[in-house]
């Protein structure tokens, strides 16, 4: 059950359980703080969450199996979603994320061979006005159509060389 | 000439130099309508939001002020206060506008009713995607804190009341207000079984909670601002105030845009507001109120009678842009998200990209919906792979009416009447594509971009 975690998550994660009036209500928190730090939630993250929330490990894999945002697997340094569904598909969002693959060589929901890049086809990200949208990492971008994603692609592989 | 918008709840957001901090938002009148409901009776507040008759923004269209009269408040237990802020149903973009651009308006509106319900603890719950909304939030009410309009003795009123920014992890069935309090819970957001479920009685931690909107309570402030009797002269009679309609798909102007309930009809937010479908085109299909509503057909009619007797016979074009009108029609307005589409639409793969996600989406815990959202993908995707069958329409219908009101929450009927309506009103492209079968699909008119595969 040993995680480490750095003592500014740790600071974190001792500010937001008092919010709740039930312990429990942390589990969704703690483990985006703890996937923040380490990149995904492997089995010792689930053990410690439970521990600290007073809860049996498998309350905690639960949640960690439902939610497709929670992952228990590492990916690129870069995570690229892109939206598949309605508004931004007719606006081209398959041929987007179809360039985006090829561009940097990741394979269906898969990560570049050098770790750099995740591709990942998400449902609706409430944007739908200005599709085809891609969000990397925390940062929404708008209208990136099939004419403009080789351009996109190779603006990501800057930032990552630039990394 | 095109009706004009009346935006009160994105009154400042597009203004230039407006921007989300406090100072900003107290430049123009703000917490101003707070120090008002402090000086009222609790329950004069939940009597205007009643006298307004504001319905809820968010898909249901259930009248907030009942919703705050069936808390139940004999229990002696706490009351909670839930924000629903997990904006997910695919072609909305409305509540985004105003967590980003005028995030104090959502805090004002939501501590007045908080203070209205006297609530113990107030939550935001918002979309797991949406970090920079979250952390906007999350300033917002540090600032208002700082300023006494949130937390301890709240503008010396000795009403107390903390608000947690809870954020989701990308899962559209916590929209669903007794799924949201089961993730609130820390829980996977398994919907609730109603009765005896009621969020209004055995709702967050089993207590009386108030679930609603974020555009909803956004309102509440305008009410107690203006008065309910007076902000129910906004809209026509049973639809008031503004909304704000989120349009997307083929459009020259897709956006997003506030008025007045039933100022105006679908055709002219389409033809005069968005300036009409894309060049070389015609309308195909609408979608008026977000992928679970029952599509419309251009050039079906829409025939029965309105309450005071009167007959209608509209187009699409013809239908008011409100509650009612789409309600009327034999669809919905939702949550106000109107997606539209032109002829170079193929209406199978509009199916399966719809289909793909309401199968990503189901919650598992009820088997027709369970089942039935992944056997009515592999269907349409089967067809659009080139494996269409002659009775495959038949076959999506009799799935879809088998998931339709077998399910504990309205899930099951959110993903069969896409289904139920795509086949209703465009039963022979699924019939053609059965024809086709083996080949590349027939191109529509200019063939748009692929939707599935």
């Amino acid at each position: 059950m040993s995680l480490e975690l750095k003592p500014e998550t740790l600071k974190k994660i001792d500010a937001i359980i008092p919010k709740y009036p039930v312990m429990r209500s942390a589990v969704l928190p703690l483990l985006h703080l703890i996937q923040e730090e380490k990149g995904y939630i492997c089995k010792s993250a689930i053990e410690w969450a439970a521990d600290k929330l007073g809860l049996q490990p498998i309350n905690v894999f639960e949640v960690v199996t439902f939610y497709p945002m929670l992952r228990q697997e590492p990916i690129g340094k870069i995570h690229i979603k892109v939206c598949r569904t309605l508004s931004c598909a007719l606006a081209g969002s398959y041929q987007t994320r179809d360039i985006l693959m090829e561009k940097l060589t990741c394979a269906e929901n898969g990560t570049s061979p050098d770790g750099q890049f995740t591709v990942e086809f998400v449902e609706c990200l409430a944007n739908c006005g200005k599709g085809p949208v891609v969000q990397v990492d925390e940062t929404m971008h708008e209208g990136i159509t099939p004419e403009k994603a080789a351009a996109f692609a190779d603006e990501l592989k800057k930032q990552a060389t630039a990394r | 000439m095109a009706v004009a918008e009346k935006r009160i709840i994105l009154k400042y957001a597009d203004e230039p130099g407006y921007t989300p901090d406090i100072t900003c938002y107290m430049k123009h009148g703000g917490y101003q309508r707070l120090k008002k409901a402090l000086g009222m009776k609790p329950e004069d507040i939940v009597n205007e939001v009643a006298d307004s008759g504001v319905r809820g923004r968010g898909g249901a269209g259930f009248p907030m002020g009942m919703k705050m009269r069936f808390l139940d408040r004999k229990s002696g237990k706490p009351i909670y206060l839930v924000c629903n802020a997990d904006e997910s149903e695919p072609g909305t973009f409305k509540d985004r506008q105003i967590i980003h651009k005028d995030p104090h308006q959502l805090i004002e509106g939501l501590m007045i009713t908080a203070y209205a319900i006297q609530a113990a603890q107030a939550f935001i719950y918002i979309r797991g995607e949406m970090y920079q909304g979250a952390r906007m939030l999350e300033t917002a009410i540090e600032e208002a804190r700082a300023k006494g309009f949130t937390g301890a003795n709240i503008g010396g009123s000795n009403y107390s009341c903390e608000i947690v920014v809870h954020r989701g992890a990308g899962a559209y069935i916590c929209g669903e207000e007794t799924g949201l309090l089961e993730s609130l819970e820390g829980k996977r957001p398994y919907p609730r079984i109603k009765p005896p479920f009621f969020p209004a009685v055995l709702g967050l931690y089993q207590c009386p909670t108030l679930v609603n909107n974020v555009e909803t309570i956004c309102n509440v402030k305008h009410i107690v601002d203006m008065g309910g009797k007076e902000y129910a002269k906004i809209g026509r009679p049973n639809n008031t105030g503004t909304r704000i309609w989120s349009v997307s798909g083929h459009v020259k102007r897709p956006g997003y845009y506030e008025f007045e309930c039933g100022a105006l009809t679908y055709g002219e937010l389409i033809y005069d507001v968005c300036g009409g479908i894309r060049d070389g085109h015609k309308l195909k299909a609408v979608i008026p109120g977000g992928s679970s509503s029952k599509i419309l057909r251009a050039g079906e009619r829409f025939k029965g009678k309105n309450k005071d007797g009167s007959e209608f016979d509209w187009g699409i074009e013809d239908i008011p842009l409100d509650f009612d009108g789409p309600m009327a029609a034999g669809s919905m307005s939702g949550s106000g998200a109107v997606i539209v589409m032109d002829d170079s639409t193929d209406m199978v793969e509009a199916m399966a990209n719809i289909n793909a996600f309401y199968a990503h989406e189901s919650c598992g815990q009820c088997t027709p919906c369970r089942e039935g959202s992944l056997w009515l993908r592999k269907i349409t995707s089967r067809m659009c792979a080139g494996g269409a069958r002659a009775e495959d329409a038949d076959l999506l219908k009799s799935v879809a009416d088998q998931m339709a009101g077998r399910t504990i929450c309205a899930f099951g009927e959110a993903a069969s009447w896409p289904v139920q309506s795509f086949i209703a009103k465009f039963k022979d492209e699924f019939v053609a594509k059965a024809q086709q079968a083996g080949n590349a699909s027939k191109a529509p008119t200019g063939r748009g971009f692929r939707l599935i595969g």
